[in-house]
């Protein structure tokens, strides 16, 4: 969204997760979806900051993270790239499916549905689109 | 580095800052949150060596601090009224005269990007804009400190927006520190490293934002109200 005044809105951020974690999820959402593509060049981490309007030692430490988690390379003098290794995005993507199966696993038997229940639900949701 | 040890303000026999050791690195945004009257303001005043404490000492690089080292320091007063017989431009001028680290090229660069109109008398400006222009006018130094008290106070969300990002743009966390007052929390969060709260002229609890998130699952503004809350006296 950009504001009045060509100002680009910053990222709103649900209060209960640190900030930097909420943007290795955006990142790791966007390497997913294609957004950022396998060897693409990322932002400098003061772009990046200034975009989401982040503390940039905040986005530094996403920047870590995301090169710890073999995600991102960075080569001196030229920049920060998404990792052109596919296995890893490949990881990345069922490291992720899992994750949120068990999230909503977890919600829906806080609300007492069975799997089973769901999966039906989830089918005939798809089949009458 | 700032560090204060055991400082004290009062004014008559009204305590204003009771005691107070802290310390301000290099390399972090550090906001100052308290209610009105929590010394807020004392305190920055006296780190950018405006008023000097009744007991305790100040130290910047070590050095003891006076008006005279509180060079090191860029402060931006809560003072809408601000010069406002001059226009930004002649603020710049002014301001340039009077510290020699201030780049005029630099303000008038923050001055563009915020969109201020640099030819106008700052009293004929809007508020917002005149917000903007002392945000430009205390950038436009080079201190390894900016110390800001309220500068977001009473504006917009979209000027308080562009302010945020000029503070990002326009500092080197490298080699600067902010220590800014606000009561808009919720918004500067995101660029705070650190986040100290105030009560009757004491600090009542101070921590990383990250960490707060981390370890209470609540955003600043929660564990705010909720530190507030537990430090409420029976006399209160």
């Amino acid at each position: 969204m950009v504001g009045e005044g060509g100002y680009e809105m910053t990222q709103d951020f649900t209060r209960d997760k640190p900030i930097y974690s909420q943007l290795v999820d955006l990142i790791c959402g966007d390497i997913l979806k294609g957004n950022l593509q396998p060897g693409g060049k990322m932002q400098s981490v003061r772009e990046y900051s200034l975009e989401v309007g982040v503390n940039v030692n905040t986005v530094q430490r996403v920047y870590k993270e995301l090169e710890s988690m073999g995600l991102t390379d960075t080569k001196r003098g030229q920049g920060t790239f998404i990792t052109t290794d596919k296995a890893r995005i490949s990881q990345l993507r069922e490291d992720m499916k899992i994750e949120l199966i068990n999230q909503f696993l977890q919600s829906i038997s806080a609300f007492g549905f069975s799997k089973e229940e769901i999966v039906q639900s989830l089918l005939r949701k798809d089949g009458t689109k | 580095m700032i560090h204060l040890q055991n400082v004290s303000f009062n004014y008559q026999r009204q305590e204003v800052i009771q005691d107070l050791t802290l310390t301000f690195p290099i390399g972090q945004i550090i906001g100052i949150a308290g209610e009105n009257g929590s010394g807020k303001s004392t305190l920055l005043k006296m780190i950018a060596g405006i008023q000097r404490p009744r007991k305790g000492t100040i130290t910047i690089h070590k050095a003891s601090l006076s008006r005279l080292n509180a060079v090191d320091v860029a402060y931006l007063p809560d003072m809408d009224l601000f010069y406002s017989f001059y226009t930004a431009k002649e603020l710049f001028a002014f301001y340039a005269s009077q510290f020699p680290d201030f780049s005029v090229e630099k303000a008038m660069e923050v001055a563009e990007y915020l969109e201020v109109n640099v030819n106008v008398k700052l009293k004929k400006l809007s508020k917002g804009n005149r917000g903007r222009a002392k945000m430009a006018a205390t950038l436009g130094r080079n201190t390894p400190y900016y110390v800001m008290d309220e500068p977001f106070s009473g504006l917009d969300p979209i000027v308080r927006e562009s302010l945020i990002k000029g503070l990002i743009r326009y500092t080197n966390v490298e080699t600067q520190s902010i220590i800014l007052s606000t009561h808009e929390l919720h918004e500067v969060e995101p660029i705070l490293d650190q986040l100290i709260v105030l009560k009757d002229g004491k600090v009542i609890a101070q921590d990383e934002l990250e960490a707060i998130r981390f370890n209470t699952n609540q955003d600043a503004v929660s564990w705010m109200k909720n530190v507030t809350k537990e430090k409420v006296t029976v006399n209160e």
